[in-house]
């Protein structure tokens, strides 16, 4: 009873969240979401109110929210990736079209002027925007978007002093809030017959007329005024309206499919691939090394202290825990200033003036110092349960045929607790192969070369992919969607070959 | 002591204690960074030397670091993505422990394959799908714990592993008793494997918790407004504008942030190091 009660108000409270977003979605034309949220609606409802899919009951939530957050994004990762898309080129088309053809609005000495008041459905920062308009000649009011000008009666918004002061379903912005989106505004338009209406300061707007035109059977832009006429022309990865002599109507251009041509780039550019085949070399050492440095310390450790003898094995156990449960981005941060050259706490206990973080080969040192210090505990704990899991006759049958203390446990108790913990290293290798926060947060990926400031010496392939998609370069997506894309085929392909050998492993022993 | 413990279990202890003050040190640092009212690098040593709350004041204080609001904030996301992980993890664990069906082995192999791929590896395409999704639903977009939240919840089924090999252990004869007695697959789970699993769901719940606490590259590409800050962002942000100086307010910060979850560690700790070891050491 209780079971259908709650399967009703959770398919309920679903239903009626879509269909509360379902008005705002289409008057915004999210249709996307739109369809992503009444398709979850359909799947939840299709499983939980039929009787016949009893695993799916158990398996829907979670699959849900890992294909629309995790599998969605890799597939839209590999899209991205033949694309051009970044700083420059954030529109398609017909939107910088538009943008450039609004922004060539020129003011004349007849163009009316209206009062203008701003608004906004969503965010007062990034709009999207609408402007509402009172002519001060007859006192109507208009609201504006970049679809067109409307008309509005007067009983749809409020008006005092001459400008709209409120609308249903908007906010209007303040004088500051304009200010902030000044450079949103700069580019918005209310496109009208032969020109457009744009902003002037704060409160005032006027119907310009467009001195561009576009013409859209011969895909160019002509300037009415000089009759120059801009076609366009592709300048390395991107296309541009030019003139006939070549130059920019502007740096403006637009998103598009560009192929394979960032895997090309990736393959071929000399300075790329040099610096792609470095960076994975050290990702690779990076990752391995980290995880046998952690096996080796923690595997010591933990044969050190599983003797019964060892009195006060839980007190050490506890303490050992301590890198473990601290969030890694403190302990991170905390070891940064260890390893500063002056006054750091390496260099002043060991009395060593190494450049810790200067040096390519330090840095990398450190690097790995640093992780063997954050993994060392749970390589501990985890050998420590393979240990116990060996039965004690294993190894007394191997003193009994004379096997020495060290030859024991080469043949036989390291190759047992191998095998045990086979998954874990896997793991624990991919973990590191992609351990961006732990790069990022100790050296940032330098120290840098001065001729190449877009990769250090102590880059993963993810830290690097993360610096040429948002790093101060400029963005590029598309380009770092690529090497993404890469990354997930190599770390594939790596963890399939591991899990193959270590099943080869098992069927040894 | 005999020369003989010495050699068999003495020089244990001796390695135990490098150990152990390997991985003390950093910990003390912190402890001693956060009371010394000089709070840089030069000034702070391993062993506390001085005590003041000065830190902890300027922390609280300054309305450039809201650090109540970013404890909040953590929170919320922690609480919410550790919820809904347990969960969904919970119940496909379940259904891959009980049930046969088609495709079991080809999901959850697949599963392990795409949790082989962390998710910020497509951290570009969560931009752009979040930028969008801000414009259609503003209370969900960048810059909104809600929709940083969701992001974190693609990874629901995190602990499915780990939860199956557990529920694998619980004996198939307490389910076939109770369908005997009348009980649905829905009562089986919840009044025999739940309560059976409360240890393993402690652990995992809080691994998924210290998980999702130290995010941090998501967290810096979508949290940017500083009320909108979690810890992760918020600290970091605190000693990166000024390395030397700050030490102090963000060992104190972090001595906030770390301390709970290492009570909750060694509260814990017998569970953990069984759920580590028997996710480890395959049956």
């Amino acid at each position: 009873m209780i079971a259908v009660l709650i399967r009703v108000l959770c398919l309920g409270t679903a239903v009626g969240t879509a269909a509360a977003l379902t008005p705002s979605l289409v008057s915004g034309r999210h249709y996307a979401v739109l369809a992503v949220a009444w398709v979850i609606v359909a799947v939840l409802v299709g499983t939980y109110a039929t009787r016949r899919p009893l695993v799916a009951k158990y398996l829907v939530p979670g699959t849900i929210l890992l294909v629309l957050f995790t599998v969605t994004p890799v597939l839209a990762t590999l899209q991205l990736s033949t694309t051009n898309y970044g700083d420059g080129t954030r529109t398609t088309k017909q939107e910088t079209i538009t943008q450039v053809l609004a922004t060539s609005v020129v003011e004349t000495p007849d163009s009316p002027t209206f009062h203008l008041a701003v608004a906004t459905t969503g965010n007062p920062v990034a709009g999207p925007f609408t402007f509402f308009l009172v002519d001060p000649a007859t006192a109507e009011a208009f609201s504006g978007t970049e679809e067109g000008l409307v008309r509005l009666e007067p009983d749809q918004v409020t008006v005092a002093g001459g400008f709209v002061t409120a609308a249903p379903g908007y906010t209007f912005l303040t004088p500051k809030q304009v200010n902030d989106a000044a450079p949103h505004l700069r580019e918005f338009a209310v496109p009208t017959e032969g020109g457009a209406i744009r902003s002037r300061g704060l409160r005032e707007a006027f119907e310009g007329r467009a001195v561009l035109r576009y013409d859209e059977a011969t895909d160019t832009i002509v300037n009415t005024d000089t009759g120059v006429r801009y076609t366009v022309q592709r300048q390395g990865d991107r296309e541009y309206f030019v003139d006939g002599g070549g130059t920019r109507l502007t740096d403006q251009s637009w998103r598009a499919g560009v192929g394979l041509d960032n895997y090309r780039k990736v393959f071929t550019d000399p300075r790329i691939l040099g610096s792609f085949l470095g960076i994975f070399a050290w990702t690779v050492v990076f990752a391995a090394g980290s995880v046998a440095l952690t096996l080796a310390l923690g595997l010591v450790l933990a044969v050190t202290l599983n003797d019964p003898r060892v009195r006060g094995q839980k007190l050490y156990r506890s303490v050992l825990l301590l890198p473990y449960a601290i969030p890694g981005f403190i302990s991170i941060l905390v070891w940064s200033g260890f390893f500063n050259q002056d006054f750091g706490l390496i260099n002043g206990l060991t009395g060593l003036h190494v450049n810790w973080l200067g040096d390519p080969f330090a840095a990398k040192a450190a690097l790995l110092l640093l992780n063997l210090w954050l993994g060392f505990p749970y390589m501990f704990l985890v050998t420590t349960g393979a240990l116990q899991a060996i039965p004690a006759d294993v190894r007394e049958a191997a003193t009994i045929d004379g096997a020495g203390r060290l030859t024991a446990f080469r043949r036989i108790t390291f190759p047992l607790v191998l095998v045990a913990i086979a998954p874990i290293l896997v793991a624990g290798f991919a973990f590191n192969f992609n351990n961006y926060n732990v790069v990022e947060l100790l050296t940032h990926g330098g120290p840098f070369t001065p001729d190449n400031p877009n990769a250090g010496a102590t880059d993963i392939l993810i830290s690097y992919t993360v610096r040429l998609a948002f790093g101060a370069g400029g963005a590029q997506f598309g380009f770092a969607s690529a090497i993404a894309t890469l990354l997930f085929v190599i770390t594939g392909v790596l963890a399939a070959a591991q899990f193959r050998a270590t099943r080869s492993l098992e069927e040894v022993h | 002591m005999t020369v003989r413990w010495w050699r068999e279990v003495g020089w244990r202890h001796v390695a135990a204690l490098l150990a152990v003050a390997f991985a003390v040190v950093p910990v003390l640092y912190v402890v001693s960074a956060a009371f010394n009212p000089l709070g840089t690098v030069v000034s702070t040593s391993v062993v506390p030397t001085e005590f003041s709350l000065v830190h902890f004041r300027a922390l609280f204080d300054d309305p450039s670091r809201p650090f109540l609001r970013w404890s909040l904030n953590t929170v919320l996301v922690c609480v919410a993505v550790t919820g809904v992980q347990i969960f969904c993890s919970a119940l496909s664990a379940y259904a891959f422990s009980r049930f046969r069906f088609r495709g079991r082995r080809g999901g959850q192999l697949s599963l392990l394959l795409i949790q082989m791929f962390p998710q910020f590896l497509a951290a570009v395409a969560l931009f752009t799908m979040f930028t969008a999704m801000g414009e259609a639903i503003p209370a969900l977009g960048l810059n909104t714990i809600a929709g940083y939240s969701l992001v974190l919840m693609g990874g629901a089924l995190a602990q499915v592993w780990l939860l199956k090999g557990y529920f694998d252990t619980v004996p198939r004869e307490l389910d076939e008793a109770a369908i005997m007695d009348g009980a649905g697959h829905g009562t089986v789970f919840v009044r025999i494997i739940l309560p059976l699993a409360r240890p393993i769901l402690a652990v995992t719940g809080l691994l998924a918790f210290v998980g999702t606490l130290g995010e941090f590259l998501l967290a810096s590409i979508f949290l940017t407004d500083t009320q909108r800050k979690t810890l992760a962002v918020g600290l970091y942000g605190i000693i990166e504008s000024d390395r030397s100086n700050n030490l102090g307010v963000f060992a104190a910060g972090a001595l906030m942030t770390a301390l709970p979850v290492v009570l909750l560690f060694l509260f814990l700790q017998r569970y953990i190091v069984g759920g580590l070891t028997a996710g480890s050491v395959k049956s």
